[in-house]
């Protein structure tokens, strides 16, 4: 019964979907108040609705009501309760729910958060996003509809794949979702602007905050993704530019150049077309994203779903949805005003060329995600696009972006002194120097190692000059330093901090270079050197899990004779689905970790083994971290507090001044 | 024309047509820069990804195209089809060989390092390395897949070709 009000509200939300699509633009386009005001409550009932068929299908899972085939082809009654909630997104139907899902929250949440916008702007974005959810709504009940039964109802689920009985299912799917579908609303907003011909620094305003959440959220998705796949897959990789993992990457960096550009956007009323193509562009690559991975026409690692219709459908949706916006864009890009001048060598410069090399790569890592389907699809011919290219081709932009972040920080808008910035680096520069000589000289290794690591210290301490420098301004006690360090834009404390973050990714990165990797057949009470510290192999042994049997081994982490820590790497067996997964014994070391994967025990005891030691390399995610924390920082300044355009807007008018347009 | 009037009144009234002139050009030519820049970029874009296209990528064959082709000794690819039964073995060292096929034709298949734990007889994967002189496929990453009904769309496109797919067995 639950199961069919789910069922019943997902329909519902359809019929409402699409009234949200018609009615408030017929609203804009009559200039009719009352139609117009229709979209806020029918958004938020969506929301209600679209809630209540995820709830259901909650609840079918944790219950494990095997009649619905969703249920069945991905639970087992003994799995535990939260692989049973996760579970829910573990395949393409429920995936798909919680794409809508968070497409209908982040709907409403435009809804209740935009009502000082303009009645005609509030009206377009959330036109613009009804239509999204009914076409992704129609997609999910007429070709991955997770609510059908199953009859007679089996006793028993097939259990979910277990690579997926992970608290990464819980975690993962969400947050990259969240950034995925984050960029729905600045795409709605950029497609509302578009229909009204209109776009202004107060757009730019409203349009930040949203863009920063899809970023955030992007980011630790992201991230999120890389450390599950580095510890459960075995390998101790972290990036394969699997074509899946592509699929997160462009949007993402298409998002990073819009929040750059969206900034200059706010202050300087400058890069308007191209703001808006960004917007567009950012939402366009999350559904092909969506597409990549839901449509089945990948060799990857994640293509656990496939089905022709289903292909069909969302290419459909791509097409409409990336061809409409373009077509609107070509169509309405030159009724929008161009803004404010600058110099090459100024703040503007500087966000210009991050976004050129942003957009750079990213077309890079769409040729060579998309290229190889195009050969096979034109040609029969069957290639794969590995990370040899990937690596040669971003390699050149992201060292002209390392070396030129710090120095955008620094210039002044409209005209800055390249001199002047290139002088307050001069300390950041010498300690990249510094840091590269002494790695190299101390550990040698391969030599993209040092260099990685000291543009990474030239990049960590190029971040911070800025607010240093206005924090401890000359003759400055504590106490006036604390005031200022409290008066500086919030935005200005963000970027630091992401930039900052950056650094410390690209340091973990460089750190790989020193990394330790041993694949030995280990004899019992033998002790084995790795990097600085010494693996002991004790025992191996067996024990039952909830819905595994497991094989595990423990092993000790000696430091010169030194007990450190103690891990139990192992393999389970799952019998539902006769298959097996390694789990990794991983010890993290102050920033390093000791990473131990093993394969099946031989018969004399001894047990085949993968060893790492990889120094530095939580860096790699706790830089994520710190550049998701510097977009949330970022979110918390004043400036850019989601109603604050509309009470800045009213002082000006109050005083008398208008927006330079 | 008209959106140079805005930059034109932020200069002071005594602004001469001559700083005017002087500051429209001097618009134009920043914009030059900026798509001068820009084509820079973008021209180093398409050149690299030229390049590195032409060295790094693999071929993807299945075990009746290496058969057919013959590729040479040393170029990179990858092949993909089932683990032949019967055909794999363990030795020490982390020594495996085993055959892959997709049941016209097999390729013999060397590893050194651990497989997968979805790597069994019957499984679909991929291997990545090069051919030998001996014709020996010597792998240097074996990839089997998440799911144990994951079959390499290569092979299940040549199964279908033979008549051999039976459909909803290994459900996509």
């Amino acid at each position: 019964m639950i199961v069919e009000i789910g069922h019943f509200a997902l329909i519902l939300a359809l019929a409402l979907a699409l009234v949200q699509t018609v009615v408030p633009l017929t609203g804009t386009l009559t200039r009719d108040a009352s139609l117009m005001a229709v979209a806020a409550p029918i958004a938020i009932f969506q929301f209600v609705l679209v809630t209540t068929a995820f709830l259901a299908l909650m609840y079918a899972h944790v219950v494990s009501d095997f009649s619905v085939a969703n249920v069945y082809e991905n639970s087992h009654s003994l799995k535990p309760l939260i692989y049973k909630i996760s579970g829910v997104w573990g395949d393409h139907e429920g995936s798909m729910l919680l794409w809508i899902f968070i497409l209908a929250s982040f709907g409403a949440a435009v809804a209740v958060f935009s009502r000082h916008l303009p009645n005609d702007l509030r009206a377009n974005v959330l036109s613009v996003q009804g239509l999204i959810g009914a076409a992704f709504l129609a997609f999910t009940l007429l070709t991955s509809n997770p609510f059908m039964r199953l009859l007679p109802a089996p006793l028993e689920g097939r259990d979910l794949n277990p690579i997926l009985q992970d608290p990464g299912l819980a975690i993962h799917p969400p947050l990259l979702y969240l950034g995925y579908v984050g960029f729905s609303v600045t795409f709605s907003f950029a497609a509302a602007a578009l229909i009204s011909g209109r776009i202004d620094p107060a757009w730019a305003r409203y349009v930040r905050p949203w863009t920063l959440i899809a970023w955030i959220f992007l980011t630790l998705g992201i991230a999120m993704g890389s450390y599950w796949a580095y510890y459960s897959l075995g390998w101790g990789g972290f990036w394969f530019w699997d074509p899946v993992e592509n699929a997160s990457l462009m949007p993402w960096l298409a998002g990073t150049a819009l929040l750059h550009s969206v900034s200059v956007m706010e202050k300087r009323d400058a890069l308007k077309v191209w703001t808006i193509f960004l917007a567009v562009l950012a939402f366009s690559l999350s559904l092909l994203g969506t597409f990549l991975v839901r449509s089945g026409v990948l060799t990857s690692v994640h293509a656990f779903a496939s089905d022709p219709r289903r292909g069909v459908y969302i290419l459909a949706i791509l097409v409409f949805f990336i061809g409409g916006s373009l077509a609107l864009f070509a169509w309405r890009a030159s009724a929008l005003k161009p803004g404010g001048i600058f110099a090459p060598i100024s703040r503007e410069g500087g966000l210009v060329l991050n976004n050129l090399l942003l957009t750079a790569s990213c077309a890079t890592v769409v040729v060579g995600t998309l290229y190889p389907l195009l050969l096979e699809s034109l040609t029969g011919q069957k290639i794969s696009v590995g990370p040899p290219f990937f690596n040669l081709s971003i390699a050149p932009f992201a060292l002209i972006l390392v070396l030129s972040m710090p120095v955008g920080q620094l210039l002044a808008w409209k005209r800055g002194s390249f001199l002047g910035a290139a002088q307050r680096l001069m300390f950041a520069i010498l300690a990249g120097i510094a840091a590269a000589l002494i790695m190299a000289a101390l550990h040698g290794g391969p030599v993209l190692a040092p260099i990685g690591a000291g543009l990474a210290i030239y990049l960590i301490f190029g971040s911070v000059v800025d607010i240093y420098s206005r924090v401890f301004a000359r003759g400055a006690t504590s106490a006036t330093a604390l005031a200022r360090a409290r008066g500086l834009p919030r935005a200005a404390w963000g970027a630091s901090l992401a930039h900052a973050g950056f650094g410390l990714t690209l340091l973990g990165l460089a750190a790989t270079g020193w990394g330790v990797e041993r694949i030995v057949n280990m004899a019992p009470a033998t002790t084995y050197a790795l990097g600085p510290y010494q693996v002991i192999y004790d025992k191996v042994e067996h024990r039952k899990g909830p819905n595994y049997d497991e094989t595990y081994t423990t092993m000790r982490i000696l430091d010169d004779n030194r007990l450190v820590a103690q891990i139990e790497p192992s393999k389970r067996f799952y019998p539902a689905r006769k298959s097996e997964t390694t789990e990794a014994g991983i010890k993290t070391l102050w920033l390093g970790q000791v990473y131990v994967s093993i394969a099946s025990e031989k018969l004399d005891g001894t047990v085949d083994a993968r060893l790492y030691w990889k120094p530095l390399v939580s860096l790699i995610w706790l830089g994520a971290l710190i550049m998701a924390l510097g977009g949330l920082v970022s979110i918390s300044d004043q400036r850019v507090r989601i109603g604050f355009a509309r009470r800045a807007g009213a002082a000006r008018a109050k005083a008398g001044l208008q927006p330079a347009e | 024309m008209t959106d140079r009037v805005s930059s034109a009144a932020t200069q002071p009234s005594k602004a001469s047509a001559k700083s005017w002139r002087r500051n429209t050009g001097s618009r134009k030519r920043r914009r030059l820069t900026i798509i001068a820049v820009a084509l820079v970029i973008f021209g180093g874009a398409i050149g690299l990804i030229l390049y590195s296209i032409r060295n790094n990528i693999e071929l993807f064959l299945t075990p009746t195209e290496v058969t057919q082709r013959h590729p040479l000794p040393g170029a990179r690819l990858r092949i993909g089809g089932l683990v032949e039964s019967g055909s794999v073995v363990r030795a020490s060292g982390n020594n495996n060989s085993f055959s892959v096929t997709d049941n016209s034709h097999d390729v013999k298949v060397m590893f050194v390092g651990l497989l997968p734990d979805l790597f069994r007889e019957g499984q679909g994967i991929i291997a990545e390395g090069a051919m030998n002189a001996q014709g020996v496929f010597v792998a240097d990453q074996v990839l089997a897949k998440h799911d144990e009904k994951y079959m390499p769309p290569s092979v299940v496109a040549d199964l279908k070709k033979q008549g051999l797919w039976q459909a909803g067995a290994p459900k996509p």
